[in-house]
């Protein structure tokens, strides 16, 4: 068990990882990023029974993470990275060539931590219950969980999934939306309405969650409460509330920042608002 | 021209269920899923045996896949099962980034494709499907050509790691391959030996050249036809063996000719060993409704167009 402190410095060194990165290759996706930072850093260090020393496909006994909005790449190697998965040194490498830190997350090369190919919207919930389905036939209790984007939402395919998961019941996933209401052309109620969102799970008879995810104490009470409604006969799923940008005050409040690198000045502001706490890479 | 006969009409779909069923047995691992196509993919024996190996996804095609692709982490093997149009056009960005470049073991299974799925019309014979699925890396691509080839086909694509487009299709068709032929991925079958052109060809267009080949021989030709079951991996040393001995090529397939077996055997010969080369398959035109045999004689997939464009490619060696 972590103390509120240790996670806050490890999501504020996660925080530095993704600007850093995304700086270094002038590409990437930082708001979402740095949104999720405290989401990631407690699912890792706090949740997950997993081992990172000893990374297998399979993930037998393991719970096992799926990022659907494949763009958080940066936030999700950061975070593998720190807690064991692969070298820190090789985040440099990121969106290089011949990089197992592709753009997108992907098996390709062969990455640690990694167990599907994501980019394409809408699809890692899919993904996600056919693990969840497999760890139920080889009688294996552990978790499986999928993070979605809102604006991800509006893909079709997430609405199969969530029609199929309610239907067969499928009570081994904990599925979190990244609800921070802002896509790439602007607030998703102006591109297209989520409308009342929990009620829309609610009918597809899952269980929903709310949590403010970037507030650690309640992203751990919060992931701990779901785990604890699995395994009772309905699939569970916490609507995330984040801010884009979070921890860079210029960042935060606008969709801009989707899918922008800082220039050398942004990132000597923003790095100065996320003290280095753990050593950069 | 070897005489070669054939025992029944069977449906290949119904050698698929047979096989799936077969291979289920073998490997507990095996999980079949559809979309509402249960019967029409002749799954019912598989569900019947092993239905906490069964999962009815309903009509979802994409989520299908993204679960089937899910499986293989847990090491599974999972079998798709819908008609050719749904499992590859209507998924196909799920089938390259969940399955194909995520390189997971899923074996998509599609029946009813091409023509001879008949009175349903253009929107469900699919005749792009071979091209679509060829062009993705990791893919590998079967076109089995009757019944017990397609069981054949069935079990051994269980065996085999990685992802797997199997086509087959709805009519009976003459059932003429030896019964239990162990099925090699990627080895093309040389029926019967010619030396005066070779016939390739692939699914219910493999029948149809033997009986264009024996027309052949009453006409003094000597055809080498060959069944290129599998159109990826594509058997290069077989195909050139052949024609550098025959020297000339027709090819014939129920698909488009853009994206077909007939341009995989094109693009090798043009690069290897240039011959004449002409194509039995579909120009560039969607299909429509009416019974399986109106269509492929309407659409110049039938036998005697194997023989005019075999006259027609040995004139211009």
């Amino acid at each position: 068990m972590a103390t509120i402190s240790e996670l806050e410095k490890i999501s504020t060194q996660v925080r530095r990882d993704v600007l850093r990165m995304i700086h270094a290759v002038k590409s990437g996706h930082p708001g979402g990023a740095l949104g999720c930072a405290d989401f990631f850093t407690v699912l890792y260090n706090e949740i997950l029974i997993h081992h990172p020393k000893n990374f297998t496909m399979e993930g037998k006994n393991e719970d096992i993470f799926f990022l659907s909005n494949g763009h958080l790449s940066a936030v999700w190697y950061s975070t593998l990275a720190r807690c064991g998965y692969f070298d820190i040194k090789e985040l440099a490498t990121f969106r290089k060539l011949h990089s197992r830190l592709q753009g997108h997350p992907t098996t390709a090369e062969g990455l640690e931590g990694v167990r599907i190919a994501s980019g394409s919207l809408g699809q890692g919930l899919s993904v996600g219950l056919g693990a969840a389905i497999s760890k139920k036939l080889n009688k294996d209790n552990s978790l499986i969980y999928v993070l979605t984007g809102d604006g991800e939402l509006q893909e079709g395919q997430n609405w199969e999934a969530i029609m199929f998961a309610g239907s067969k019941k499928t009570d081994n996933i904990i599925a979190v939306v990244d609800y921070n209401g802002k896509q790439i052309d602007g607030p998703t109620n102006s591109v297209i309405s989520l409308g009342n969102l929990k009620a829309k799970w609610e009918s597809f008879d899952w269980t929903v969650l709310e949590m403010n995810g970037n507030h650690i104490p309640e992203v751990i009470e919060t992931l701990n409460k779901a785990k604890s409604l699995t395994h009772k006969g309905k699939p569970i799923v916490i609507l995330m509330k984040t801010e884009m940008g979070y921890g860079v005050d210029f960042m935060m409040g606008t969709h801009k920042w989707h899918g922008q690198a800082p220039s050398d000045e942004q990132l000597t502001n923003a790095l100065s608002q996320l003290k280095e706490t753990l050593g950069d890479y | 021209m070897k005489k070669i006969t054939y025992t029944d009409k069977q449906e290949t779909r119904a050698g698929f269920g047979e096989g799936l069923l077969e291979a289920g047995r073998v490997n507990p691992n095996i999980i079949a899923l559809t979309a509402d196509l249960t019967t029409s993919m002749k799954m019912d024996a598989f569900v019947k045996e092993f239905p906490e190996r069964f999962l009815q996804v309903g009509i979802a095609e994409a989520n299908m896949i993204g679960i089937a692709a899910g499986l293989t982490i847990g090491g599974k093997i999972p079998f798709t099962g819908t008609f050719a149009n749904f499992s590859t056009s209507r998924v196909y960005d799920q089938i390259r980034q969940s399955v194909a470049y995520s390189n997971k073991n899923v074996k998509i299974c599609a029946s009813h494709a091409g023509l001879t799925l008949g009175e349903d019309g253009a929107t469900h014979q699919i005749l792009e499907d071979i091209g679509m699925m060829k062009m993705l890396p990791n893919m590998t691509v079967i076109v089995p050509c009757d019944f017990n080839q397609t069981k054949a086909a069935t079990i051994a694509i269980a065996d085999y790691n990685g992802p797997v487009y199997l086509r087959f299709g709805r009519p009976k068709v003459p059932n003429f391959t030896p019964v239990n032929e162990h099925f090699q991925i990627g080895k093309a079958i040389v029926l019967s030996e010619g030396k005066d052109i070779t016939i390739f060809a692939c699914g219910h267009l493999v029948w149809k050249a033997i009986e264009a080949g024996e027309i052949l021989a009453q006409k003094g030709i000597d055809a080498e036809i060959i069944n290129i079951h599998t159109i990826k991996p594509l058997d290069n040393l077989a195909i050139l063996a052949s024609v550098k001995k025959t020297r000339c090529v027709v090819t014939a397939e129920e698909h488009q000719i853009n994206g077909g077996l007939g341009d995989s055997i094109a693009q090798l010969l043009a690069r290897n060993y240039p011959a004449p080369i002409e194509m039995v398959g579909v120009f560039d035109k969607f299909g429509e409704s009416a019974t399986p045999e109106e269509l492929m004689v309407a659409y110049g997939l039938d036998t005697i167009n194997i023989v005019d464009a075999a006259i027609k490619s040995i004139a211009r060696k």
